[in-house]
C-alpha cells in the first residue's frame, strides 16, 4: 500500500515544477500552462488527504471539483486576455508588455 | 504492484511536467501538458477517485488543452525569440528547489503512516449528494462564476467596434 506522504510529495514536486515555469517563462501562454500544473498539484493533495485521513468524508473531492471549475474559468479569461494583448502589442512576451511598469 | 504503478505514473507525470516547463517550442509544451494531465488522472484512479479522473480527462485534456492550442495558434509567431526563459532563471531555480525540498521533507515526515480507510463502494452518488446538499451554495456560486467568466472572455477577446 502506498503511504499518504508519497502522494503529497508528488504534489509538492509538481507544484515546484509549475512554480519554476511561472517564474521563468517569457511566453504568457506558457505561464498559464504552468499555473494549470500547479492547480493539478493542489488537486492531488486534496484528493490524497480526503482519501487517507481517518473519518474523512468526500469533502476533499468536492473541493477538487471547485478547483477544476475555477481553473476552467481562469483558462478562458486568461486566454482572452492573451488574445487582447496580442492584438494590441503584437507579442505575448510578458517582458515586453511593460506599459504599466514603473 | 500498486506501488510500481504509482511510481511509473508519478515519474511519467513529473517528466511530462518538466517537458512543459523546459521545452523551447510552445506547441511541444502543450502536447506534454496533455500527457501530464493524463498521468494525474491515473493518480486519481489510484486514489479511488474515478469520477474526478473522468472529469480530469474531460475538462483538462479535452477542454483546456484545446483552448490553449487555439491560443497558441492564434498568437505565437514561429521562432519569435530564441531564449524562452527570462534572466531570473538562476534565482528562480534556487528558490523553487528550496521550497520543493521543504515541502517534500514536510510531506515525508509530518504525517503518520495511517492505514487508508476502506473505500466506500459508491463515491460518485455520494459526491453528487454532497454537491447538492452540504456544498450547494458554493455549487451555485461556481455556476455564476462560470457564466461571468464566459461573458468576460467574449467581451475581452472581441475586437473593438463590432
Amino acid at each position: 500500500m502506498i503511504p499518504l506522504s508519497y502522494f503529497l510529495s508528488l504534489g509538492a514536486i509538481l507544484f515546484g515544477v509549475g512554480m519554476f515555469g511561472v517564474l521563468t517563462r517569457r511566453n504568457a501562454i506558457a505561464i498559464l500552462m504552468a499555473v494549470e500544473l500547479m492547480l493539478n498539484a493542489v488537486n492531488i493533495n486534496f484528493i490524497a488527504l480526503s482519501r487517507y485521513l481517518p473519518n474523512s468524508t468526500l469533502d476533499g473531492q468536492v473541493f477538487a471539483i471547485f478547483v477544476i471549475t475555477v481553473a476552467a474559468a481562469e483558462a478562458a479569461v486568461g486566454l482572452a486576455i492573451v488574445l487582447a494583448l496580442y492584438r494590441n502589442f503584437k507579442t505575448v512576451d510578458v517582458d515586453e508588455i511593460n506599459l504599466m511598469k514603473w | 504492484m500498486t506501488a510500481v504503478l504509482f511510481f511509473a505514473l508519478a515519474a511519467f507525470t513529473v517528466a511530462a511536467a518538466l517537458l512543459v516547463v523546459l521545452a523551447r517550442n510552445i506547441v511541444h509544451s502543450a502536447v506534454a501538458l496533455i500527457f501530464s494531465f493524463c498521468g494525474v488522472a491515473g493518480i486519481y484512479v489510484l486514489l479511488d477517485a474515478e469520477f474526478l479522473a473522468a472529469v480530469q480527462v474531460l475538462i483538462y485534456v479535452g477542454g483546456i488543452t484545446v483552448l490553449l492550442l487555439f491560443a497558441i495558434m492564434l498568437t505565437t509567431r514561429i521562432a519569435a525569440r530564441a531564449d524562452v526563459f527570462n534572466e531570473q532563471i538562476g534565482l528562480s531555480a534556487v528558490i523553487v528547489l528550496g521550497i520543493t525540498a521543504i515541502l517534500v521533507y514536510a510531506s515525508l515526515t509530518g504525517f503518520p503512516a495511517s492505514d487508508r480507510p476502506p473505500v466506500s463502494p459508491e463515491t460518485t452518488p455520494a459526491l453528487g449528494r454532497l454537491l447538492l446538499t452540504t456544498h450547494v451554495l458554493p455549487f451555485e456560486v461556481a455556476s455564476i462564476l462560470l457564466l461571468a467568466a464566459m461573458v468576460g472572455a467574449i467581451v475581452i477577446a472581441r475586437r473593438e467596434g463590432e
